[in-house]
């Protein structure tokens, strides 16, 4: 479970996240949602000790995060922009992943063989197409087998074969328990994969809990029209 | 009357045949040592008459000061050495035509008022100093007011530290005629002090790690030396107050350290210096108050100062002269140019020769910027290689405002000559 | 450390194959063999090379650097987001440049060293010295250019500052020293002067040269403070010292930055 209470981040005089407090439950899939510069980044970002929180604290399972790292090896994170070492070749990178993470060896490469990534081991990296790259960073989020992943705008830049094979990877981790929390833009997505919402406007919650409630809330008929309104600050 | 002038005659005759014979055909050898029956250089001394030869055994002879006052030869067998015990003089010779060869002198003592040497030549002519030894003595040869000597083949030798305390190897004073040549000299103050000479000559030979200059030349006109080697010394030659003099042949190299010279020149006129090798010395030559001197096909290589030109030396002439990889090729401290440069070869030229001749196509300007400002202000010189003063230099190469404008060689040769 | 160690080797890997250090490498082999092709004396071969490293090194540590910083910030997101700690990272980034950046130079300059047959191990002294003048450099200049593009987000500042730094220290500097010699010429300046060489590493770095190689001894013309610091042992251990104590510091300043950065 992620627990943060109270998080605040500024950036010199722009407040990020104003004194955020949310829970995300174990096994969850949670669609993040909000306009640009609502915050979606800043959060994922704190999670993960990219950020530092001005004030506030997050924990997952009950273990307070202060800079401390090995926490991460719990969470598969997949970025917007993908970018490695422009000189590597794609089995380097898995390989490299893979050494630092000493002791491991249950892998999940089952995206590796979807994506056919097999094919472009020996292409170094600034060769690959931007597709290509986001897959190999895919990949590599779910190698690990973590117990939560966070994708952010994971199917942007896929062609809608892999976007899709990646869904289903994405819902099958989920039944598997795994805690899974995304970004994206592309509101049709939601619908497939999400259960809760937690919706960031100016760096606070305007709405946090299951599409049901979102939709009816707003009493319009679909999602795309009740984040509109929320939006409108109806 | 005839019978009386015939005694006479003969009598006359009889007392020149008997000087003749004493002098020339009836001359003694004497021999000297402890196996014979003369022990000592005093005693053989007292009864060799003109034209004698002493013959010294080797062994080591203590007779505290020898007085030389007769025209005899002195020859050293198997390298006896007569010592000073580090007190008096050991030889002062007095008499014309004396020769000495083949001692070992060691330890003449060291003395604040008088110039112990171990031979001292006083007013005196025709004397030769050859093939000896010298061994830690204050001064080793010493010629006061003396004409027409050879010093030859003599290796001179000390290890004093100090200035003060050490005495020159061949010193020179008020002396006209007199040729040194062959001779090794180190460790010494000065390797030659030459002071009122005239007419001399000093050729072939080497002085190295003296502790003040290799030779050391003052108010002495008309003197020429060549072929010589000057390494590691204080400075390697400092030729002063002096004009027509020659020097040509000579190698001073590695005279290097704070205030170090290959060649420092004070006060001279109408001097020739050529065909010499300056090689890695903190200044190859300095000029001070120097005119009308001839620098021509020398070499100066890998000096920090090539040559060093004082504002008040003017007339100089360069020419054909291999200014090779030194820090500084020209440095003066006058802004005005009163020298002359012509078809020398510079290492440091970057022009070019469109029409082949041999002749670089633009004149080349010997004195940076830095050497310039360095001259003035001296603790500049910790920038020295800084990619800033590189900048400067070539600036003011292209536009020359600090460094004197007519000081260039409008004919640099583009190959070494 | 084992961490540390496997983020070097993947660095090196990739930076290995990168043309900007390939063309580095291809630098110091042509000017090496060229210098040494022109001229067979060994010694002013090494002053001539060391001249050039004292401008270059700089130059492209600190601009390359930055660069690479840059460049590689997804990278190094990517990177945090796995189980590593922020330090090992940054000395993994740090190192895995440095060590290729320097190896390059000391490879492009001995081999052409070594292959030319000629009597350079008779001036191994000053071989040593030319390589540790430039693995200094190096180290430093990498250090700063961590630095900047740490600490500043925009990276045409970033780029920008790292230029003007190179030019401070390359020639400004010294340009200000000039200055300065120029206008209190009248006062005894030598322990001023000194005192402001280990303000720039570059200039350390150049005395380092001047006092391995025997220029030192023009210094002695300009009195006792200079003669004693350029023709002793305290010049050396004063001025390797201080490149020793420039190459932590920035260093340091960027990584307690790095700890602190949002990324």
């Amino acid at each position: 479970m992620i627990e943060i209470s109270n998080l605040s981040k500024n950036f010199g005089a722009l407040e990020a996240i104003k004194n955020l407090s949310v829970k995300i439950q174990q096994g969850s899939i949670t669609y993040l949602v909000g306009p640009n510069a609502s915050g979606k980044t800043t959060l994922i970002k704190s999670i993960l000790g990219l950020v530092k929180p001005s004030s506030g604290s997050i924990t997952i399972n009950k273990e307070r995060l202060n800079g401390n790292h090995e926490y991460r090896s719990k969470i598969g994170y997949m970025p917007q922009v993908a970018s490695f070492p422009d000189n590597l070749a794609v089995q380097e990178i898995f390989s490299m992943i893979k050494n630092l993470r000493e002791g491991f060896v249950d892998y999940d490469e089952e995206l590796i063989n979807l994506f056919k990534l097999e094919k472009e081991k020996n292409k170094r990296l600034k060769n690959l197409s931007g597709g290509t790259k986001q897959k190999v960073n895919a990949a590599i989020a779910f190698l690990f087998n973590p117990e939560i992943l966070i994708l952010d705008e994971p199917t942007a830049g896929l062609d809608p074969v892999s976007s899709s094979i990646l869904k289903d990877k994405i819902v099958s981790e989920n039944k598997r328990g795994k805690t899974i929390i995304f970004t994206s833009h592309i509101l049709s997505e939601l619908e497939e994969l999400a259960k809760e919402v937690i919706f960031l406007l100016e760096g606070q919650i305007r709405f946090n809990g299951t599409i049901e409630e979102l939709i009816n809330s707003t009493s319009k008929h679909n999602l795309e029209r009740a984040i509109a309104s929320i939006m409108k600050g109806d | 009357m005839l019978k009386r002038n015939g005694t006479k005659n003969i009598a006359l005759l009889i007392t020149l045949i008997l000087i003749f014979f004493q002098s020339n055909l009836y001359t003694k050898a004497i021999k000297v040592g402890s196996n014979h029956k003369v022990k000592t250089i005093t005693a053989a001394l007292l009864f060799a008459v003109n034209g004698d030869t002493l013959l010294i055994a080797s062994g080591i002879y203590k007779e505290g000061p020898i007085a030389i006052r007769k025209s005899i030869t002195i020859v050293g067998i198997n390298n006896p050495i007569i010592s000073g015990d580090g007190k008096y003089e050991i030889f002062l010779v007095e008499a014309n035509n004396v020769k000495i060869t083949g001692l070992v002198f060691r330890e003449a003592g060291l003395n604040y008022i008088k110039d112990n040497a171990a031979i001292k030549l006083n007013n005196v002519k025709n004397c030769v100093i050859s093939s000896n030894k010298f061994e830690n003595n204050f001064f080793g040869i010493y010629l006061a007011k003396s004409q027409n000597c050879i010093i030859d083949g003599n290796i001179i030798s000390a290890n004093h530290k100090k200035e003060t305390q050490s005495g020159n190897g061949i010193h020179l004073w008020y002396c006209k005629n007199i040729i040194i040549k062959n001779n090794t000299i180190r460790g010494h103050r000065d390797g030659i002090y030459m002071e009122f000479v005239r007419n001399s000559n000093i050729h072939n030979n080497f002085a190295e790690k003296n502790i003040r200059y290799g030779l050391h030349f003052m108010f002495s006109d008309s003197c020429s030396y060549s072929n010589n080697h000057f390494q590691i010394n204080g400075a390697g030659a400092a030729v002063m107050y002096s004009h027509n003099v020659e020097m040509k042949n000579n190698r001073f190299e590695k005279n290097w350290g704070s205030a170090s010279y290959g060649l420092l020149l004070k006060d001279i006129y109408d001097s020739k210096i050529s065909n010499n090798i300056f090689y890695k010395n903190s200044c190859g030559i300095y000029f001070e108050g120097c005119n009308r001197i001839t620098f021509t096909k020398n070499d100066l290589i890998e000096n920090g100062w090539a040559v060093r030109l004082m504002s008040n030396s003017m007339e100089n002439k360069f020419s054909e002269n291999n200014f090779i990889s030194n820090s500084f090729d020209i440095a003066t401290n006058s802004t005005k140019n009163y020298n002359y440069f012509d078809g020398n070869h510079w290492s440091e030229y970057k022009g070019y020769d469109l029409n082949k001749d041999g002749i670089g196509d633009v004149p080349f300007r010997p004195v940076k910027l830095f050497s310039f400002i360095s001259e003035r202000i001296r603790p500049s010189l910790i920038l020295i290689r800084s990619l800033f003063i590189e900048i400067v230099n070539i600036a003011e190469t292209v536009f020359p405002t600090f460094t004197p404008e007519a000081l260039l060689d409008n004919n640099p040769k583009m190959k070494r000559i | 450390m084992n961490i540390l160690a496997k983020i070097i080797r993947y660095q090196i890997h990739d930076i290995s194959r990168s043309m900007w250090l390939i063309i580095y490498t291809l630098f110091f082999l042509l000017t090496s063999y060229g210098l040494i092709s022109f001229s067979n004396n060994i010694p002013k071969v090494l002053v001539s090379l060391m001249n050039i490293t004292l401008i270059i090194i700089p130059m492209v540590s600190i601009i390359f650097g930055t660069i690479y910083l840059y460049n590689n910030k997804d990278y190094v997101v990517l990177m945090l987001s796995q189980p590593i700690k922020r330090t090992v990272l940054y000395f993994g980034l740090y190192l895995g440049l440095v060590i290729p950046l320097a190896f390059s130079f000391v490879i492009g300059i001995s081999i052409p060293l070594i292959l030319s047959g000629k009597n350079w191990l008779e001036h191994i002294a000053v071989i040593v010295y030319l390589f540790t003048s430039g693995v200094f450099q190096t180290i430093i200049f990498v250090s700063i250019a961590f630095l900047i593009s740490i600490v500043n987000e925009n990276r045409i500042l970033g780029l920008g500052l790292s230029i003007f730094i190179w030019l401070c220290f390359a020639v400004l500097y010294d340009g200000m020293l000039l200055l300065i010699i120029e206008f209190f010429q009248d006062y005894p300046l030598e322990k001023m002067l000194i005192g402001f060489l280990f303000f720039n590493p570059i200039d350390l770095a150049r005395i380092l040269i001047i006092l391995k190689l025997d220029v030192a001894a023009l210094m002695g013309y300009t009195g006792a403070v200079f003669q004693k610091f350029f023709n002793t042992e305290w010049g050396i251990i004063l001025s390797l010292s201080s490149l020793t104590i420039w190459s932590i510091v920035p260093l340091l300043i960027g990584k307690s930055k790095f700890l602190k950065k949002d990324f």
